[in-house]
């Protein structure tokens, strides 16, 4: 029996001799919804990724402001009438110096003691007309953690007008502000992947929506539903790492321009206000770390989101 | 091979549009299914080929009740059936080779073990010259044998035909009907339903005629 004088549609390219192969996918490659899909995946991605970026800069920051602080403290000695003030922040500073666990005992000069002055007194200031105290900033050495106290009282019993900072209260304070700004950073980026998980749900479904054809064919003709279910979740996990490559390669290369922007901006003031807070800008490994992990956590919820797609949509066909 | 008893069905809480079915389609038969338009014709075919669940009444198909099967055991049933859908349902991204190859593909085939079997019914349909062709470039008549051949490539023990003639000129309605005649020949029970008495007049079987849900059954 032939058929063959109903041939009225366009024929694709003769393939003489070729032999056909079944080589399309079974989920199709390249849809409108899919390529959508691609791409609020990769905004999403882009922004959870800056997020985590962001946390774990904040996070970095917070912990080098507070080692700094604490591997410091300070010695200052006030003027007292009958007393030499330099002779005592040389006793001072020698005692210090001798102290175990102490690395380095700097002591600022009359004129650096002016110029710290400057921003509230002016300048031309002549420090021997003011009672102004001295100081003596002593570096604890690393791994040390020297005992502050008995320091303050060898202090006390040679040189009574000195006092030790160990910036204590600073330091806690640096501690629950660190501790606020990545806990409140944690809570944006847990908004940031709750909305991210909808939207990529949401998404997918709208991409399934589109294949509801082939589900329900693959269905009527005896697939399993682990075969259907499969199929679809390998092509979408291939979607989601595709859009997730692209959103979290763009934020990984924001931040290494930043870092080499802020590496550019050392010398000026503004770069030097910003070297302070967050020091050299760099997210780390372990910053580059949590957008791979972005990126595979938001690839993988694309996948399991088709395959409940693809479960619920098959259960409306029974 | 399927058994209807006092089967029913209903959509949500509307009224039943299939009520008390009773009958039986046999290996090797051949029938019609007919009945003015919302006569529940398509339901019943859904019903068949386990698109559906019935209401109340009992199926068995292949000597399997249908209520007691799962998901997975449906599917291995399904199998068994092939289905020509009304609206063809080829999927458009592939090729009319592997549209017809599909049934295999999902069984786990190698495609080595098939590859021939495939052209050789591509051929036999008439569309040896456009098997690399997608379906949205197929003629109505070409769709139709397309969706004919994929529905009996894995060599069904039953096959369903939805208005298998619904889309074509009545000569082309014509060569189908023969070529059902001759799957029914190779083994195959048929089942097709249509309106066109015309088709149902050229070829002496089985009639069986719904009517306001009811089935009335024409030997």
């Amino acid at each position: 029996m032939s058929m063959n004088d109903d041939v009225d549609a366009v024929t694709p390219a003769p393939q003489p001799g070729a032999l056909p192969q079944f080589v399309t996918p079974i989920v199709p490659r390249s849809t409108i919804a899919g390529r959508a899909l691609v791409a609020i995946v990769a905004i999403m991605t882009f922004l959870a990724s800056l997020t985590a970026g962001a946390v774990v800069l904040v996070q970095s920051a917070a912990s080098d402001w507070q080692s700094e602080v604490a591997r410091e403290v300070t010695i200052q000695v006030r003027p007292v009438s009958n007393r030499n003030l330099d002779a005592d922040v040389a006793r001072a500073a020698d005692i210090a110096r001798r102290f175990p666990g102490v690395a380095d005992v700097r002591v600022y000069s009359k004129e650096e003691s002016s110029r710290l002055l400057e921003p509230w007194l002016g300048t031309g200031l002549v420090l021997e007309e003011l009672p102004v105290p001295r100081l003596a900033v002593v570096r604890v050495a690393t791994g040390a953690t020297p005992d502050f106290g008995q320091l303050g009282r060898a202090l006390a019993a040679q040189v009574p007008s000195a006092a030790v900072d160990d910036h204590r209260g600073f330091v806690e304070h640096m501690r629950s502000m660190g501790r606020a700004a990545f806990l409140g950073g944690l809570a944006v980026l847990a908004l940031v992947l709750v909305a991210t998980v909808l939207s990529v749900t949401f998404a997918t479904r709208g991409a399934i929506a589109t294949n509801r054809t082939v589900v329900e064919v693959l269905h009527l003709i005896g697939a399993k539903n682990t075969f259907i279910a499969q199929h679809f979740q390998r092509r979408f996990l291939g979607l989601g790492l595709q859009g997730g490559a692209i959103g979290g390669g763009c934020a990984l290369a924001l931040f290494v321009l930043i870092e080499l922007a802020s590496g550019q901006f050392l010398g000026s003031a503004a770069g030097e206000q910003f070297a302070a807070l967050f020091g050299s800008f760099s997210i780390g490994y372990f910053g580059y770390a949590a957008v791979i992990v972005m990126i595979a956590l938001i690839a993988g919820v694309t996948a399991l989101a088709s395959r409940r797609t693809v479960n619920r949509t098959l259960e409306t066909f029974e | 091979m399927v058994r209807f008893e006092n089967v029913g069905l209903r959509y949500g809480l509307g009224p039943e549009v299939l009520r008390d079915l009773s009958f039986r389609i046999e290996p090797h038969s051949f029938q019609f299914l007919t009945g003015p338009s919302g006569a529940g014709k398509t339901s019943l075919m859904r019903l068949l080929f386990l698109a559906l669940r019935p209401t109340r009444g009992l199926i068995t198909l292949f000597g399997h009740d249908i209520a007691t099967l799962g998901k997975d055991a449906m599917a291995t049933l399904r199998r068994r059936i092939g289905v020509v859908f009304q609206d063809f349902r080829l999927i458009d991204h592939m090729t009319t080779y592997e549209n017809v190859a599909l049934p295999l593909r999902v069984v786990g085939a190698e495609e080595e073990s098939f590859r021939d079997e495939v052209v050789e019914l591509l051929q036999w349909v008439g569309l040896g010259e456009r098997m690399w062709a997608l379906p949205p470039v197929l003629s109505g008549g070409e769709k139709q044998r397309a969706a004919i051949a994929r529905a009996v490539i894995a060599r069904p023990q039953l096959l369903l035909a939805d208005e298998p003639t619904g889309n074509v000129d009545p000569n082309l309605g014509q060569r189908l009907l023969r070529l059902f005649v001759e799957l029914n020949k190779s083994g195959t029970s048929i089942v097709i339903a249509t309106h066109d008495i015309a088709l149902m007049d050229q070829y002496d079987a089985r009639r069986l005629v719904l009517h306001e849900g009811r089935l009335h059954v024409y030997e």
